[in-house]
């Protein structure tokens, strides 16, 4: 995959003001009106609720029970379940979107997951936080400590995540799967999408996260 | 060596207990011969009559009926002093005022199922055409047989579409078939420490507890009612068994471990000397006060037939196709009768199905009863589900 095929994005009204979320807003944006989702760890339901204002038909898989009750509370359709293990359960084609936001470091296996979103989804939407990201590199080069930042706050050992991996890391195995990247965009610090004007490795190491618009390649 | 102590006979007469099968401390629908109930092995039943509670007020537009399904043993004192044992109504945990379903807010119906013996029409009742207790000449009947007649009781109340139905264990069942049956006339569903077929495992301790009754030399092939007495040893010992079921060994544990019944050291007889040994005892001898025997033959024989996959060709996800109904599905981490792994298939097929469904597990070690007991966090997710459904009803501000 090479950056020229990245597409640009365009009016999205990112920043850390509002409501929601940048990354949320960037994702809703993502998704054609009246499309059905799926949102896998969907946490307390936020991205699910900004959906719904959009008259999309949202669905959610959490893992935490907190998650599960807060979510209900709100009226949105969760259920409690498990993305490394309860994914394959789901049929072919299911959701027009499936939203992995900010869950996929915190996977056993990403690689599955990712390849099981884009069966039961024509499409996919991930984003995840960049270890690439300079302020990353930066505690482990000159700290030597294993990085902490507002948005990954738990230390090494108590932390959920446990497959950390870079922009650069993720195009690579989007290409190994043979998964067609069709948008793809890097967020700074305040949430701003990065230019896109700019090379790769600026993505790589000024994104704080990387939120990509996905669908199966040829011959998937 | 003490003598053998078996099991106490019931304090109670079983006058109480015949009183109220024919008629009820409850309100009774009739429907008379040109109102058959058709049954699934066939046969229509006619006259019949369903006992019922209701709480609360129907609304002017008629939209916020709950229903509640009870489970095998339970009927439709939900959440009223029990007119037999004068115990509190057996939900009242979670139906009542200032509950997560209250009567201020809904209008709440309980029915005794059919085959039931508080009032409802099964085995215990006069059989009209012989003037005798029915016995094993009632027809056996089944889930969608119960829900089949609870829909005839709720288009005599002149309700079009239940806002909810809601049910835990074999009440679970029924909401599942009134969502498969009838799908238009089910706003929301909840659906509690369920499945949508019964297991083997679950088939074989009923079959222990029926070989139980049938096996007291009082049953006299089901006619006992006319000998004017009641085989309570085997359907306390039926009770005892299934009551294990319905708890867990954590939960069994952390109650009575190993300690012993006022004593120190064993008898070195088959006294009761543990005390999980005497509540065992008390759950089989209280049950019998109020339950009829052949009523338990046969409702525990509704639930092993039950599979609602086997009715839509073996696929789950065909019998809830197309549903527009709003689901919320809970189990308890250590119900062993109807693990999660059951609410999981229930929630997959659900999926499938497009359906709108919420799904929680309920983290505890009380096993399958635990539905019934204090749990905070099950109530908050029953309040929350049945508000969120409220307000998409146009039911605001008035859930719950």
């Amino acid at each position: 995959m090479s950056v020229q095929e990245v597409l640009p994005l365009n009016g999205v009204a990112a920043g850390p003001s509002g409501q929601f979320r940048a990354d949320h807003l960037l994702v809703a944006e993502m998704v054609k009106p009246g499309s059905k989702v799926l949102d896998v760890g969907c946490g307390e339901g936020d991205l699910l609720q900004l959906l719904e204002t959009r008259g999309i038909d949202g669905r959610g898989i959490e893992l935490s029970r907190e998650g599960v009750n807060r979510c209900v509370a709100k009226g949105l359709a969760v259920v409690q379940g498990d993305a490394d293990t309860d994914l394959v359960n789901y049929p072919d084609d299911a959701f027009d979107y499936v939203i992995l936001s900010q869950t996929l470091q915190a996977t056993r296996q990403p690689r599955v997951v990712l390849e099981n979103l884009l069966r039961i989804g024509r499409r996919a939407i991930v984003s995840f936080p960049n270890f690439g990201f300079w302020k990353m590199r930066l505690q482990l080069l000159i700290g030597g400590h294993m990085p902490r930042t507002e948005n990954l706050p738990a230390t090494w050992y108590d932390t959920a995540n446990i497959h950390f991996c870079t922009i650069k890391d993720f195009v690579e195995l989007c290409d190994k799967i043979n998964v067609k990247m069709e948008r793809s965009v890097a967020l700074d610090l305040y949430g701003r999408p990065v230019p896109l004007n700019l090379p790769w490795w600026v993505w790589n190491m000024f994104g704080e996260q990387g939120v990509f618009l996905l669908s199966r390649g040829q011959g998937k | 060596m003490g003598s053998v102590k078996s099991i106490p006979s019931p304090a109670i007469s079983t006058d109480d207990r015949s009183h109220e099968v024919d008629h009820p401390s409850s309100q009774v629908m009739r429907f008379g011969a040109d109102q058959p109930l058709r049954l699934d092995c066939g046969i229509d039943l006619s006259p019949f009559q369903i006992a019922y509670q209701t709480y609360g007020e129907l609304n002017a537009d008629r939209s916020n009926a709950v229903l509640i399904c009870h489970a095998l043993t339970g009927d439709q004192h939900v959440a009223n002093v029990h007119p037999v044992t004068g115990k509190p109504g057996w939900w009242e945990t979670l139906v009542g005022p200032g509950r997560p379903i209250d009567p201020k807010h809904y209008f709440i119906i309980c029915s005794n199922v059919i085959g039931g013996c508080m009032g409802s029409t099964g085995p215990a009742s006069i059989n009209p055409a012989t003037g005798k207790v029915w016995g094993l000449d009632f027809p056996v009947i089944t889930i969608p047989d119960m829900v089949r007649a609870q829909a005839m009781l709720i288009d005599r109340l002149g309700i079009d579409t239940l806002f909810a139905v809601v049910g835990g264990s074999m009440g679970g069942m029924q909401v599942l078939q009134w969502t498969a049956a009838y799908p238009a006339r089910v706003y929301s569903a909840l659906a509690i420490a369920c499945s949508t077929r019964h297991s083997a495992q679950n088939i074989a301790f009923h079959e222990l507890g029926r070989q139980a009754v049938m096996a007291d030399p009082d049953w006299h092939n089901g006619g006992y009612a006319d000998r004017g007495i009641h085989p309570h040893r085997g359907l306390a010992v039926a009770r005892m068994a299934a009551h294990i079921t319905y708890l867990s060994d954590a939960a069994l544990h952390r109650k009575f471990g190993r300690r012993m019944q006022d004593r120190e050291l064993p008898t070195f007889s088959f006294d009761a000397d543990f005390q999980v040994e005497s509540y065992l005892r008390y759950q089989g001898s209280s049950f019998v006060e109020r339950f009829d025997a052949n009523s338990y033959l046969y409702l525990t024989r509704a639930m092993d037939y039950f599979d609602i996959a086997a009715d839509h060709g073996g696929v789950l996800a065909k019998a809830f196709a197309g549903i527009k109904t709003r689901f919320c599905v809970v189990s308890f981490t250590s119900d062993w009768l109807f693990p999660t792994s059951e609410s999981r298939a229930l929630v997959h097929a659900l999926n499938a199905s497009s359906a709108r469904v919420s799904f929680a597990e309920i983290e505890t070690d009380r096993g399958h009863d635990a539905f019934l007991l204090d749990v905070p966090e099950f109530f908050d997710i029953s309040r929350a589900f049945l508000q969120s459904a409220g307000k998409a009803r146009g039911l605001d501000g008035k859930g719950g």
